[in-house]
């Protein structure tokens, strides 16, 4: 059965037309925190190309450094566990609590847990879970999912925050402000903190020299989790990997700058061995990622350390919403993630995109993303049936790009087409991209004509 | 066959051909250190005073903090009146107002100071106090996060953390909020040479 596309989807977010622009500029806001974060760094490229080649190192030597992980942590006294799918992960999460007679559970933000569901998992088997992340528990009280992998939230408005957490932990009715409603987060968490028995964290960084891993948070809620419960379950992506516990000084400088502008999240935490009395594990999860190893084509992929840049800078994400994407990392990256886990479910995912570039220009370990959206889209209209209309303006497209005095000429029919095309028919259910968009203003020359000009003077 | 043999396995069969492994890198020393240092920790709600010595520290806690609330400090020149050193659970520290903590080195471009488990005793201290302070001397200051890893060694003891400021949030509408589950502050003493 074929799911609803992406556009289908995104149908419903932008109909409220101011939430899609206050969506799209609030973006963009997070979006320019990064550009001049980064224009601040004047090795900035270097270290995303190094940041890219050791994560090359990693997927070409992953079985090595995991078992090289593996020993190291064993070694500092945590257990390790392996689960090749969601449903195996979440065993040994159940597993686990059961021997330790867990009843409270604190979680902190791991998008991993996510793809895995484990929350729903738990929760059928008699567990509350607490998400300590503040966009977490938001949405979690409002019975989501997160729209956005760094800023959770991101789709809702501080009125509707207020109307959450008044429905949910008493907050004054109509109550608005980000000081009080964190504030009464605060004092709601801070109890769920000192009643849980275990903490369940995701990683940012595994480190296979040392067999330790770094969780990074700005709230210190995956702190307050673990070192209060007796047991840490730190639950782990086999791409994770970094080699050296030095490679953390490229990985850091890059994160939380790509991810929100700032130069560092304010809790940057070296787990290594369980404090005393304490037990610490640590799953290993695959759940697709050896496939997506093999596909030649998208493995960069798997360099991805989860910033979010791409989605943040991306006028499909901005405009449409996490939500339409359907899938637990969506944006560009999620649209090259999410096909190799069903092609027929996400092929329209591959769509969402304007194919600019700028997802690839801002990421931070240089995964080449809008390529690989065009390649996914190769590969799905091989496969499945793709809408007549757009398979047509595609063929004519690649026919077109792949020929330079085609281009030149359709160019110039375009410019003198678009001045009068009349309203009616752009904004036809024909054309699948002319639906709430304006005709872009028309040049009176292309660049290349001007560039002919302009060059000779 | 297990799922740790089938991963492997699997990673065995799909792997791509191996590509070589960066060197570290090493970039030349700024100078401003202190400047630099107190821009990276603004940036990240933090504050600095810088000092010529700790007696000024001392002043500042008696005047900021009343006498009944409790302070837990690992300080040598500042008495608490909370000894971290007697306490066996952690969850006895949920009403420290104030922890006082000695930092390991400062890294200039982000403000982030190393605080190895030994600097904290318990791990939750300088997360469940309400406000926390560190100190840090200006010869440990570095340029930057490779300088800092080149001198910290993470598995030395179970855990050590990179604090660059106070608990904070923006997850309601981005707006910047201090204080989420963590300290409420984070006031930096930097000891002048
Ligand atoms: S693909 Fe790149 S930009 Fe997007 S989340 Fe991953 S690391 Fe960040």
């Amino acid at each position: 059965m074929k799911g609803k596309t992406h556009a289908e989807e995104a149908a419903a977010f932008i109909k409220d037309d101011a939430r899609t622009h206050w969506h799209d500029e609030t973006l963009w806001h997070v979006r320019s925190n990064r550009d001049r974060s980064a224009q601040g760094i004047p090795e900035w490229e270097t270290l995303r190309d190094t940041a890219s080649a050791t994560k090359d190192y990693v997927l070409s030597h992953l079985g090595e450094l995991l078992e090289q992980f593996e020993s190291n942590a064993k070694a500092n006294g945590v257990e390790v566990l392996w689960a090749k799918d969601a449903v195996e992960h979440n065993q040994h999460v159940y597993r686990i609590l059961q021997e330790n007679k867990v009843s409270n559970i604190v979680k902190s933000k791991s998008i991993l847990t996510e793809e895995c569901g484990l929350n729903h998992y738990l929760e059928k088997k008699g567990y509350d879970v607490v998400d300590t992340d503040l966009g977490e528990r938001i949405i979690q009280f409002a019975k989501q999912t997160p729209s956005h992998i760094v800023l959770p939230a991101i789709h809702l408005k501080k009125q509707d925050i207020g109307e959450i957490f008044h429905n949910h932990i008493g907050t004054k009715e109509g109550a608005s402000d980000p000081n009080y409603l964190t504030e009464a987060a605060r004092q709601h968490l801070r109890k769920k903190f000192v009643e849980a028995n275990a903490a369940i964290t995701g990683v940012n960084f595994g480190i296979a020299e040392t067999g330790g891993f770094v969780v990074c948070t700005n709230e210190g809620n995956a702190d307050m989790g673990t070192h209060l419960a007796d047991v840490h379950i730190a639950c782990m992506g086999i791409e994770k990997l970094i080699p050296r516990a030095a490679d953390l000084g490229v990985f850091l400088r890059l994160l939380a700058r790509s991810a929100t502008g700032q130069s560092i999240t304010n809790y940057s935490s070296h787990f290594h061995r369980p404090a005393e009395g304490k037990k610490m594990y640590i799953i290993l999860v695959d759940n697709g990622r050896t496939d997506q190893l093999g596909r030649e084509d998208f493995k960069n992929s798997l360099k991805c350390i989860r910033c979010g840049a791409c989605m943040n800078t991306c006028p499909i994400y901005r405009r449409s919403g996490g939500h339409s994407y359907n899938y637990t990392v969506p944006g560009p990256i999620g649209s090259i993630l999410s096909p190799g886990r069903d092609l027929k479910k996400y092929s329209t995912l591959p769509f969402a995109s304007t194919l600019c570039g700028s997802c690839s220009d801002v990421c931070p370990v240089k995964i080449n993303i809008h390529e690989q959206l065009y390649k996914w889209r190769q590969v799905i209209a091989e496969h499945t049936n793709m809408d007549r209309s757009k398979q047509l303006s595609m063929k004519v497209a690649g026919m077109t790009f792949g020929k330079p005095v085609l281009y030149d000429l359709a160019g110039k029919v375009a410019r003198t087409a678009l001045k009068y095309t009349p309203h009616s028919l752009v904004y036809s259910s024909i054309n699948v991209w002319g639906k709430h968009r304006d005709l872009p203003e028309v040049p009176e020359e292309s660049f290349k004509e001007w560039y002919k000009k302009n060059r000779k003077q | 066959m297990s799922s740790k043999e089938a991963i492997l396995g699997a990673i065995k069969k799909n792997k791509p051909a191996a590509t070589p492994l960066p060197d570290l890198l090493k970039f030349p020393d700024e100078t401003n250190l202190i400047e630099r240092y107190e821009k990276g920790l603004t940036g990240n709600g933090g504050k600095l005073q810088v000092v010529d010595s700790l007696e000024e520290l001392e002043a500042f806690v008696r005047e900021n903090y009343a006498s009944d609330q409790l302070i837990a400090s690992l300080v040598d020149e500042v008495n608490g009146n909370v000894d971290v050193s007697k306490i066996s659970d952690p969850h006895d520290l949920e009403h420290v107002e104030l922890a006082i903590l000695k930092g390991e080195l400062g890294v200039s471009e982000n403000g982030a100071i190393w605080m190895p488990e030994k600097n904290v005793v318990h791990r939750v201290l300088p997360f469940i106090a309400q406000h926390l302070i560190i100190v840090i001397r200006e010869e440990t200051l570095l340029t930057n996060m490779h300088d800092a890893y080149e001198k910290v060694n993470v598995a030395d003891g179970g855990y050590g953390v990179f604090i660059a400021g106070p608990s904070k949030t923006a997850d309601i509408e981005q707006s910047l909020v201090i204080g989420a589950h963590g300290p409420r502050s984070l006031t930096v003493f930097l000891l002048k040479k």
